[in-house]
């Protein structure tokens, strides 16, 4: 299409700005969370994620010695830098380094006002000029006594921190880790603590992996049959199979949870590996047999001829061909099951041992810590790391997957 | 702990998996080899009936697994509904306090809202996305990126939203765009007033659009393109060849699309309950049925979820009318 006369020049360039827009649209949302995890609890509550980079400025009141003054053209002058000796001794530790100055002024009562290069008289006569670097020049016509107290807006540099995974990992900030270590505990211990949330992350990987392998190899045998063997009532059973597709869950909460009781599963790992496996055939029935439906008739047929079972024509031909679609489906699969919040509160207890991050997050997180945002967006970055990483890494074949059921 | 945990997870894969590949190979053995052996007198015979079985061996699981797991929870739960604790007041008892609930009413008409709202919002910034990107050197880049919300979880996608709602004007984005148009405070956008649900909307857009967006634009490249140059010989602008020409060719692909997000929407909880569980003007159904359900209220959990299972019906018997004609 783009070869057709007068076609491009116009609205590429609007096409590009549109495309870009959006693109930000839907990342910043992401993008901000992910910084907000990476920073330090009070750079949080101070400044947008937004000014993470650039730092907040602080106001302090910096009180200079003047012993290190020469006398020079008939002026006392002192020069210094106010991050060094002393004056920056006295500043807390991560001012220190790399940090600049953003505005200063003379007077403790009207703060920091001028802008560092500039130079401004103080009461006393005395002329001072600071650099954005922390270089200071005083210059009096009398020798200068005491200390010289200007008032300083200080810009951190932006430090990005991993302390709030480690917190939410194990339900210890730093201090506490530390006094735990000296008390003899093992990382074992404070990683399987009541409210630490890697407990919960080992949870949802037990989960979700038997959950994605077993309905893989039962709907694989079922779409094999569904889609290459003759018998009568297939028609009928493929519908059932697009019917059961759009089920809505719900329905099957209290009578599942009565199953489960009566074949005492009750509420455990087992049950909610069958439950997904239940909820998740029909999708993966329906991709697999529309796939293997396509597959070369010949191939099939020449297996037959040559004295092969179905048993051998579906293990050795039809399922290393469908890998793709196998493949989609696992992906599918995986993303529902680590992501479900609704299964895992029908079919899982409550307790540490077995609850998963998702439920996790809101009954545990959003409650007692609703306020903490360096608590919840690391928490969040735990929980969507790992499907973020198959989403990038298998895309691919997700995108197959999703056309072959609805593209024709 | 953590080794025993991991443990019994790898056991229950093998056995899961071993298990059910030696019940197909043992299955498909006893049935050649001791009920219908294909040799002796009535070797033609028994080959016969053999592979008229053998479908069966190999649908069971999957049949036994869907008929326990969905079939029966759909009768069984319509039972639940017309008996559990209706002693007094007839089979329709659960249904008519449902409906005369206010909460209920407030559910279902928000249920309405979300039907009505994401679907077509996702659709429709999808196919935006999807015409936008199909040209574009990057277009690959800002597909996956746009994609990407597909792969997080709603409850996740929840976190990343509230922050964004966030209250403080030095936190929120919303806050902060508010504040750059000369807003000196900032505002507590979810506060349990009916149209809050929107902003809850948004979640779900932001995290369906990329379906739409990838299905639809595999869908425009399938458009012929004799009709798209007819068209602009004929001397139509984008504008009309896109609304005029390509979008009535995917008109049926649109529909899926839409009707797919549909059903999704009407499964939605873990958004209402992550960001507006305290607030009563924000429920959908399956968050009140989640709450019965809690309450061990199995007769109003089960109502609850059979009005779901009407509001999906329709879309339930479009899809095998569509499949039956497919096969055929």
């Amino acid at each position: 299409m783009d070869n057709i006369a007068g076609k491009r020049t116009g609205l590429s360039l609007v096409t590009h700005l549109a495309t870009l827009v959006l693109v930000i649209v839907w990342i910043v949302p992401t993008l901000g969370l992910l910084i907000t995890s990476l920073r330090d609890q009070d750079a949080i509550s101070q400044t947008g994620w937004w000014r993470a980079l650039q730092g907040a400025p602080q106001p302090y009141v910096l009180s200079i010695p003047v012993d290190d003054q020469v006398q020079r053209d008939g002026l006392w002058v002192l020069e210094t830098n106010v991050f060094a000796g002393p004056t920056g001794e006295a500043l807390p530790d991560d001012i220190l380094d790399r940090s600049r100055v953003d505005a200063f002024g003379t007077s403790r009562l009207r703060g920091p006002t001028t802008e560092p290069g500039e130079t401004v008289e103080t009461r006393d006569g005395v002329t001072v000029t600071v650099e954005a670097n922390g270089d200071l020049r005083a210059a009096a016509p009398e020798r200068m006594t005491g200390q010289l107290v200007l008032p300083m807006a200080l810009v951190a540099p932006p430090q990005l921190t991993l302390d709030n995974y480690a917190e939410v990992l194990t339900d210890m900030n730093t201090a506490e880790r530390q006094q735990a270590r000296s008390m003899g505990q093992q990382l074992d211990d404070m990683l399987f603590s009541d409210e630490a949330l890697f407990g919960p992350f080992v949870n949802t990987m037990t989960v979700a992996i038997p959950a994605t392998v077993i309905p893989i190899v039962i709907a694989a045998f079922a779409a094999y049959a569904l889609a290459w063997m003759d018998f009568p009532g297939r028609g009928l059973l493929i519908a059932v199979v697009v019917g059961l597709l759009v089920v809505p869950l719900q329905l099957a909460f209290v009578p599942l949870t009565i199953i489960h009781g009566w074949l005492g599963i009750g509420k455990s790992f087992l049950g909610i590996w069958l439950a997904h496996t239940g909820f998740g055939l029909p999708l993966a029935v329906y991709l697999l047999r529309n796939y293997m439906v396509g597959l070369p008739r010949d191939i099939i047929e020449n297996a037959k001829v040559d004295g092969a079972t179905d048993f051998q024509i579906f293990t050795k031909i039809v399922l290393p061909l469908s890998f793709p679609a196998l493949a989609s489906f696992a992906i599918f699969q995986f993303l529902w099951t680590w992501n479900d919040l609704l299964v895992a509160s029908v079919f899982l207890p409550a307790d540490t041992d077995s609850t998963v991050m998702t439920r996790f997050v809101v009954t545990n997180l959003l409650g007692s810590r609703g306020g903490e945002w360096h608590i919840l967006a690391a928490a969040a970055f735990v929980m969507i790391a790992v499907p973020l990483l198959v989403f990038f890494a298998m895309q691919k074949y997700l995108v197959r997957g999703m056309l072959a059921g609805s593209v024709k | 702990m953590l080794d025993s945990v991991i443990v019994s997870g790898i056991v229950t894969i093998i056995i899961g998996v071993g298990g059910m590949f030696a019940y197909f190979w043992a299955s498909n053995w006893v049935l050649d080899h001791v009920f219908l052996p294909a040799k002796g007198e009535h070797a033609g015979r028994n080959i016969n009936r053999a592979n008229q079985i053998r479908p069966w061996l190999f649908l069971f699981p999957a049949m036994f697994a869907l008929g326990l797991y969905l079939v029966v929870p759909v009768f069984y739960s319509g039972w639940l509904s017309v008996t559990s604790g209706v002693a007094a007041g007839g089979w329709y008892r659960n249904y008519s306090e449902i409906f005369a609930n206010d909460t209920f009413r407030i559910a279902l008409l928000n249920n309405m809202l979300w039907v009505l709202v994401v679907p077509a919002a996702s659709t429709f910034f999808g196919l935006i996305a999807a015409q936008l990107t199909d040209r574009l050197s990057w277009g690959n880049i800002a597909k996956s990126l746009i994609f990407m919300p597909m792969a997080i979880s709603f409850v996740g996608a929840s976190l990343i939203w509230s922050f964004v709602y966030h209250p403080d004007i030095e936190i929120g984005v919303v806050n902060a765009i508010r504040g750059l148009f000369g807003a000196e405070s900032g505002v507590t956008l979810i506060d349990g007033d009916i149209v809050d649900s929107f902003l809850l909307m948004v979640v779900l857009i932001w995290i369906q659009t990329g379906f739409a967006m990838v299905i639809l634009s595999a869908a425009l490249r399938g458009v012929p393109e004799e009709t798209i140059e007819a068209a602009i010989i004929d001397g139509a602008n984008s504008f009309d060849v896109f609304f005029k020409i390509k979008v009535p060719q995917i008109m049926g692909t649109i529909v899926v699309v839409w009707t797919t997000i549909t059903i999704l929407v009407l499964k939605v909880y873990d958004i209402v309950a992550a960001m507006g569980n305290q607030y009563r003007n924000l429920e959908i159904l399956p968050t009140q049925m989640m709450r019965y359900f809690d309450s061990g209220n199995y007769g109003f959990a089960t109502a609850i979820s059979v009005v779901i299972m009407i509001l999906v019906l329709p879309v339930m018997v479009w899809n095998i009318r569509q499949a039956r004609s497919e096969t055929r």
